[in-house]
């Protein structure tokens, strides 16, 4: 039985009344120190000194993204851009409920969603290229694989299983492809690198084109053994870490996680990398402006011999009358506007090329400048310039 | 065959250990505390950031998680009812409530509600993970008292509330510092529920209602990320804050033993 | 039990509640408010949880209803247009799954990790032994996430799947291709994960079994280890079906380490090698990403499934270890 007595217990005396002065201490220090932290927590007494914008959204062009915040940053100190790299469809829902200033997505938005984000706009910062990427150890990184729609939609729906399939040997006859069963990665996510890789298979294959639906959703072919990552980089994970994996990203995951990049058949016929100047060709061909007040664009399984099939813009979104989204305040919309111009000016797009995005052609950036001329607060102009 | 049962249980253990030390210490210099995350791609940078968002949002949780949950404790062991018994079973069951069930609860209730995602919404999703675990460990250090003192303290005409505040728990302190001290080390090693909550951010946050990086989160974005150098950099950090969380357990504990030892 | 005992016991504690309050205005004891407020914060929690996560889920219910627990698919966006096909079955087998592996490995463990810790073990390694099984308990869900992607799941894809599918292949569960991430992979962290909590109550279940009960073993000439099974053993089999449901209830909440050994893929397989989702994991990828009000809703869906679960399992856990503590008390043998 436990005799155990506190060697170190001592009955405190009651002094007189001490435990009231104590608490009364303890109470007004308590709001001393609350009062102060919540001035400079809140700081209403610094409106115009920092300066904190929250964005969210696609993980294609975060790289460039997260460059420019970072960038910026050291241009103009008291303006933080905190990028969120969550995804396209995340970034669409975080803009749609009014919980960010503003999202980020590579999918054109559904009828319904415009319908469930009134005066929304979106406009294209930058373009780049979707890798097919794989995970193969005896294939040197000076080889690259090639690889059609047709053999892309077998892998995905299971008719292909192993690396040495007929079908892929076929098409590449300069290697031995090895007897490896794969593993077909895609997001775990809503995301709008699906939406352009489901789109252009949907444009090339006319099975894939009947079967599945082109959407940022998680919805692929059964059949497959698959796995599947969270964002851009969770992709590129996966198949970093699952030998014999294929899986879709922008093409400067593939090349950060040392991955094989593929060898995509464009439309004319060619073979195709996903290099900067291929993306550029497929931009040169298939952009229009067909609306000034609408620069969306749509430049999958783009015309020219040497234009990379898989290439697509990515969209910033914000409300056009900025007061209207409760995230944001006054100088945070003003600060906004001004980085927004930033981006689509020579300054942030000489980034780009870089992490192989592609610069925005110069009526892309017109119409980018129009947009962005049109953000109003309560009615009035923010960029004026 | 028990003793192979539990040498096999400390492999993982010591895996993780040495995984953790082995690929970590390589990441840690001074830019890797003084520097902020580097961004998707980028290289160098350092925890700054998360390091910031971490210790804040603790700190968030504890200004309400301790004092209601050493209260609650407190009145579970003093003033024993069948009620009292309830509110300890909900107690118990609440330590059991999934942490990403935490996280969607906190995100419903203020992320929608105040259009943030912020650092104190992380801070109350932390909390209210910490006051039932707190709750729990005051009131079995408080029961562990022996009843000569509270006997005593009566006796000598205290009043309850006296008794409580001044002989009771600083009696107590060493067990009740205790389950603070594990209840912080657990709530730092915590993830999903920030995942929807503070989400995550690449600077120093000024403000509470800006989001908020992690370790945590930095680890699992960094980890997942399949990069040769995000990985590496997701090590270090994942050796930081085991340091920190093995560290606060390793401590209370000694502690504990040693006021074991000095009653023996 | 007659009606009359009873109206007359439930007037009894009415009126003992209000010479109880009567009291306290005599001698009101503002400590006593202070701490019961503070006590009120747990009870008041519990209906601000639920009512969160039913309001989030009820969306889903509406146009499968109860149906949405069998629902087998989780197609956000079905092929052809259409609503959203949503069921709760891929992440509940998932998660059922690998739990259920999991508690197959660790509670074999857990038993002789606990018997170790509290009677086998000699008396200088008791201590450590504590401890260094609670320091597997402290170590973050996402470091031993880190650790299963980098470390076990290669293990798992070079070493352990190919051998499995070699020597058991022909059955279902270990057919299909194998590639490190999966259900597998899942179950054995998770099983590692839980071996620290089931033992650490184990081991007070196994402490708690009166002292008389094993003396007369010894006295009898038992050996140390027929002294367990014969007397410690029945005793502590309430405590240990206990800690397995608080075993489980740990497991099928766990988000991380799961999320990034799993797979994430929302389909029902047979192989344990196969991806898979378990509910926290749908929940910590889809959820702030959803595609529409209905998805969202689903998840919360989930999450109340979940909910619903772990609740179950803690207080079933929590009633049978005070049963039990309070026959020890007594001195009664199970």
């Amino acid at each position: 039985m436990e005799t155990g007595t506190p060697t170190e217990t001592t009955i405190q005396r009651p002094g007189r009344k001490r435990w009231p002065l104590i608490l009364a201490a303890v109470i007004i220090i308590a709001a001393i120190v609350g009062i102060v932290a919540y001035e400079y927590f809140t700081g209403t007494n610094n409106q115009s000194a920092s300066v904190t914008i929250q964005g969210a959204g696609a993980t294609f062009p975060a790289p460039l993204i997260q460059n420019w915040t970072v960038t910026y940053h050291n241009l103009y100190s008291n303006v933080t851009i905190n990028y969120n790299s969550a995804g396209s469809t995340a970034g669409r829902q975080l803009i749609t409920n009014k919980t960010v200033d503003f999202g980020a997505s590579d999918a054109p938005l559904t009828d319904a969603q415009i319908v469930a984000a009134p005066g929304l706009v979106l406009f294209p910062e930058t373009l780049g290229g979707v890798a097919v990427t794989y995970n193969l150890a005896v294939i040197s990184s000076a080889t690259h694989l090639n690889f059609t729609a047709d053999v892309i939609v077998e892998i995905y729906n299971g008719t292909i299983t192993n690396w040495n399939d007929a079908r892929i040997q076929s098409i590449n006859m300069g290697v031995t492809m090895p007897n490896v069963p794969i593993t077909a990665v895609h997001r775990s996510d809503g995301s709008g690198t699906t939406y352009a890789f489901k789109d252009y298979l949907s444009h090339v294959n006319s099975w894939w084109n009947k079967t599945i639906p082109v959407d940022t959703s998680t919805t692929w072919p059964a059949g497959a053994v698959q796995a599947a990552g969270s964002g851009n980089a969770g992709v590129a994970g996966q198949v970093s870490n699952t030998p014999g994996a294929i899986g879709y990203v922008d093409v400067i995951y593939a090349i950060k996680n040392s991955l094989g990049v593929g060898v995509v058949q464009n439309r004319a016929g060619t073979f195709v990398q996903p290099t900067l100047q291929a993306i550029i060709y497929a931009a040169a061909n298939e952009t229009k402006i067909t609306s000034p007040t609408d620069p969306r664009q749509h430049i999958v399984n783009a015309h020219g011999g040497q234009s990379y099939p898989i290439s697509t813009y990515t969209s910033i979104m914000v409300y056009k009358e900025m007061s209207t989204n409760p995230h944001t305040p006054k100088n945070v919309a003003y600060a906004l506007a001004k980085f927004l111009l930033w981006i689509i000016g020579p300054a942030g797009q000489a980034i780009a090329p870089g992490l192989i995005y592609a610069q925005l052609p110069s009526n892309i950036v017109s119409a980018d400048q129009t947009l962005l001329r049109s953000l109003t607060w309560a009615g009035q102009q923010i960029i004026t310039s | 065959m028990s003793s192979a049962c539990f040498l096999v249980a400390l492999i993982p253990l010591i895996s993780i250990l040495y995984y953790t030390v082995n690929e970590g210490y390589a990441a840690l210099n001074l830019n890797f505390f003084t520097q902020i995350t580097p961004p998707i791609g980028g290289s160098g940078g350092g925890i700054l950031n998360a390091l910031q968002g971490t210790l804040l949002m603790v700190g968030l949780a504890s200004s309400f998680g301790i004092p209601l949950g050493v209260l609650a404790g407190s009145y579970l062991a003093e003033y024993p009812s069948s009620f009292s018994n309830g509110v300890r079973l909900l107690a118990d069951a609440l330590t059991g409530v999934p942490s990403i069930i935490t996280g969607i609860f906190v995100y419903a209730l203020i992320v929608i509600t105040t259009h943030h995602f912020s650092a104190w919404s992380g801070g109350v999703a932390l909390g209210s993970i910490m006051i039932p675990i707190v709750a729990v460990s005051t009131q079995e250090a408080l029961r562990l008292v022996p009843p000569e003192i509270r006997e005593g303290a009566l006796a000598l005409g205290i009043s309850r509330s006296r008794t409580l505040l001044q002989v009771l728990l600083s009696t107590a302190k060493k067990g009740i510092v205790t389950g603070i001290v594990l209840a912080l080390a657990r709530v730092m090693g915590e993830t999903a529920p920030l995942l929807l909550t503070a989400l995550g951010n690449q600077f120093l946050l000024t403000n509470l209602n800006d989001q908020a990086a992690s370790l945590t989160i930095v680890i699992y974005n960094f980890g997942t990320s399949g990069d040769p150098r995000a990985v590496h950099f997701a090590w270090g950090v994942a050796l930081i804050l085991l340091l920190l969380v093995l560290g606060l357990n390793i401590i209370v504990r000694m502690a504990s033993r040693q006021k074991l030892q000095a009653n023996q | 039990m007659n009606l009359r005992q009873l109206g007359i016991r439930s007037k009894a504690w009415v009126r003992q509640l209000v010479d109880k309050t009567l009291a306290w205005t005599s001698h009101p004891d503002p400590l006593q408010l202070l701490v019961l407020a503070a006590a009120l914060s747990i009870p008041v929690t519990w209906p601000i949880i639920i009512d969160r996560v039913y309001v989030g889920s009820i969306l889903a219910f509406r146009p499968f209803g109860l149906g949405f627990i069998i629902g087998s698919t989780w197609i956000v966006s079905p092929p052809g247009g259409g609503p959203p096909l949503l069921g709760a079955l891929p992440a509940l087998s998932g998660s059922g799954v690998t739990t259920i592996f999991a508690l197959l490995i660790a509670v074999p463990v857990s038993l002789g990790v606990g018997l170790f810790q509290s009677e086998l073990a000699p008396k200088q390694i008791r201590a450590p032994s504590v401890f260094l099984v609670e320091m597997l308990a402290a170590v973050p869900s996402v470091v031993y996430g880190l650790w299963g992607i980098v470390v076990l799941v290669p293990f798992m894809g070079v070493n352990v799947d190919p051998s499995l599918k070699s020597a058991l292949g022909f059955l279902p569960l270990f057919s299909g291709s194998a590639n490190g991430f999966g259900m597998l992979t899942a179950g054995v962290i998770l099983a590692i994960m839980v071996v620290p909590y089931a033992s650490s109550i184990m081991r007070e279940v196994f402490a708690a079994v009166p002292k008389a009960q094993r003396e007369a073993m010894i006295a009898l000439g038992a050996t140390n280890w027929e002294t367990v099974r014969k007397s410690v053993m029945p005793f502590a089999r309430a405590g240990v079906v206990a800690a397995i449901m608080l075993a489980l209830g740990r497991a099928i909440g766990e988000t991380m380490a799961v999320t990034m050994t799993i797979g994430n893929t929302a389909k029902i397989s047979t192989s344990l090698f196969a991806p898979a989702y378990s509910i926290p994991s749908i929940i910590a990828n889809e959820f702030v990403g959803s595609e529409n009000p209905l998805h969202l809703s689903s998840l919360f869906a989930l999450g109340l499934i979940l909910f619903a679960i772990t609740f179950l399992m803690n207080i079933g856990a929590r009633l049978l270890i005070r049963q039990l503590s309070f026959k020890a008390r007594r001195g009664h043998v199970a």
